[in-house]
């Protein structure tokens, strides 16, 4: 679906989303990535569990949420891929410990 | 064309009066400037707040727990008509006490309100911390306990202002934005109101243009001294629902956010967050509770309150210009139910009846001397 306007010469990395390898330039945004990969569905909404994907691409509209290293909620638009990194779907709601 | 009544100001407070007079029948002109004014209707906290509502004032006491008596159904007919749901709840609230002395503080002001309201008719009371922690999970360890109110609870305020505005939409009121009021002359019996986006003419004028009100009262011979008063907000990401009530400081929202507020700074018309009081505002919800420390702020900002000299409504009726009303209040959202039921009427009747003269403006000349 999404194309990139002219090939990079930027290094490449990997990562994986949701357990599968996904191939991306240094320099990519994990949104921009995902997508170039074919990937729309980042996260499913906390109240209606319905599908999202990035919207804004600037970091405005939290549409692009993803867990990231075991950390949720992260915003996919505003941060740049990493060698290794491992990305999978926002499910819903975070879990909170109160004890 | 002349409407029987000219409401300006579309926040919170001009649109619950303008629903109500709509409901009954008025043809109803809503003017409101633009995104460019103070808006507190669109910044603000979300509670329907009555626990701690009129120390030295009894008539504000009650009127703040008639709005509470009356929100349930408010709320409930709004979803009926509009289909939108204020996300109102009313479970109690708790006012957490960090300190000993803040303990004592709130027992007496609790005290001084069962004296003003008769116990029975008050409702709040002290709990103790073991008690509350079967109310709230994950209370901090400097929680001494709270008071709490049945009587309190929270709403979404923007589902409210959008349901209030819908409501006017479908009972035929008119709602023009960006037509900030800049005249009001004597027409016929009414009144001749010009704005940015043309003249209109109505029976009636209600300024409930929030701080607005202060240079446009005295186009019509009515003192409004109201000024803005900080408050700043930090909203967490959303999380499973874990708060069965709110208390005055932290909240979770129906879709799972927790609200961190409460600040209050003489700022003038200043709308920036600043990271001194962000940081106070986190600290005091840590202390709460420590849970939140692990999650991530993703919004905050600051709006204004409209605070009148001793905090509580101003309600009056011009008597240059009878038929031209000014009301103002620092807590439009638990009011909303009482603008909307109770006091939108009396407008309607050109008359603000018992025990409405208590917020009259003239309260405050008495007590500057
Ligand atoms: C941080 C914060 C937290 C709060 N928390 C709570 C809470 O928990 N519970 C609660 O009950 N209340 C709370 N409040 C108070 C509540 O938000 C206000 O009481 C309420 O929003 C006031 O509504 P309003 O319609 O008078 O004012 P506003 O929302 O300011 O609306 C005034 C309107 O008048 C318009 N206007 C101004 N001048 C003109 C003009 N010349 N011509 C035409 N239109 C004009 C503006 O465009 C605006 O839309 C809080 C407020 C703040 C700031
Ligand atoms: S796509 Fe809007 S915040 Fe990321």
């Amino acid at each position: 679906m999404f194309k990139r306007i002219k090939a990079t010469e930027t290094p490449r990395v990997s990562f994986s989303f949701e357990g599968q390898p996904i191939e991306a330039s240094t320099g990519d945004t994990v949104a921009s990535a995902l997508m170039l990969s074919g990937q729309t569905h980042f996260r499913n909404t906390p109240i209606s569990q319905s599908e999202r994907g990035p919207f804004c691409m600037m970091g405005v509209c939290f549409e692009c949420l993803v867990e990231i290293d075991g950390i949720p909620n992260r915003q996919a638009c505003m941060i740049p891929v990493r060698e290794g990194m491992v990305v999978r779907r926002q499910k819903g709601a975070i879990g909170v410990e109160t004890e | 064309m002349s409407y029987d009544t000219i409401v300006v100001g579309g926040g919170l407070v001009g649109a619950a009066i303008a629903r109500g007079l709509c409901k009954l029948g008025e043809k109803v002109l809503v003017l409101d400037e633009g995104d460019v004014a103070f808006r507190a209707s669109r910044g603000n906290f979300g509670l329907v707040w009555v626990q701690s509502k009129g120390d030295g004032m009894p008539e504000y006491a009650r009127w703040s727990r008639h709005s509470a008596d009356v929100w349930p159904e408010f709320s409930q007919d709004l979803l009926e008509e509009t289909g939108i749901d204020t996300a109102y709840h009313k479970a109690g609230g708790a006012h957490l006490c960090l300190s000993e002395e803040a303990w004592e503080r709130q027992s007496a002001l609790i005290k001084r309100m069962h004296n003003v309201h008769g116990a029975a008719e008050y409702g709040a009371v002290m709990i103790e911390r073991k008690e509350l922690d079967t109310m709230l999970p994950g209370l901090g360890p400097d929680v001494v306990g709270a008071s709490w109110s049945p009587h309190d609870g929270h709403a979404s305020p923007l589902y409210l202002l959008r349901a209030l505005h819908d409501s006017i939409a479908r009972s035929g009121g008119e709602y023009r934005a960006e037509a900030r009021v800049e005249g009001i002359a004597k027409e016929g019996s009414g009144y001749r109101v010009t704005t940015r986006a043309g003249s209109f003419s109505g029976a009636k004028v209600v300024l409930a243009a929030g701080l607005g009100n202060r240079s446009l009262g005295p186009l019509v011979g009515l003192e409004v001294p109201v000024f803005p008063q900080k408050g700043q907000i930090l909203v967490t990401e959303r999380t499973e629902m874990k708060f069965s009530m709110p208390t005055l400081f932290v909240r979770q929202t129906d879709e799972g956010s927790f609200l961190l507020g409460d600040s209050h700074e003489d700022a003038g018309f200043d709308l920036t967050s600043r990271p001194g009081i962000m940081a106070d505002i986190a600290t005091r919800a840590i202390r709460s509770f420590p849970f939140l420390k692990n999650l991530r702020l993703i919004r905050s900002w600051a709006a204004l309150r409209v605070m009148s000299p001793d905090g509580f409504p101003i309600y009056q009726q011009s008597e240059s210009h009878p038929g031209v009303f000014s009301v103002n209040c620092h807590s439009g959202v638990t009011l909303a139910g009482a603008h909307a039921r109770t006091l939108a009427p009396m407008i309607a009747r050109g008359r603000l009846e018992e025990p409405m003269s208590a917020f009259s403006r003239k309260r405050l000349h008495v007590q500057a001397h």
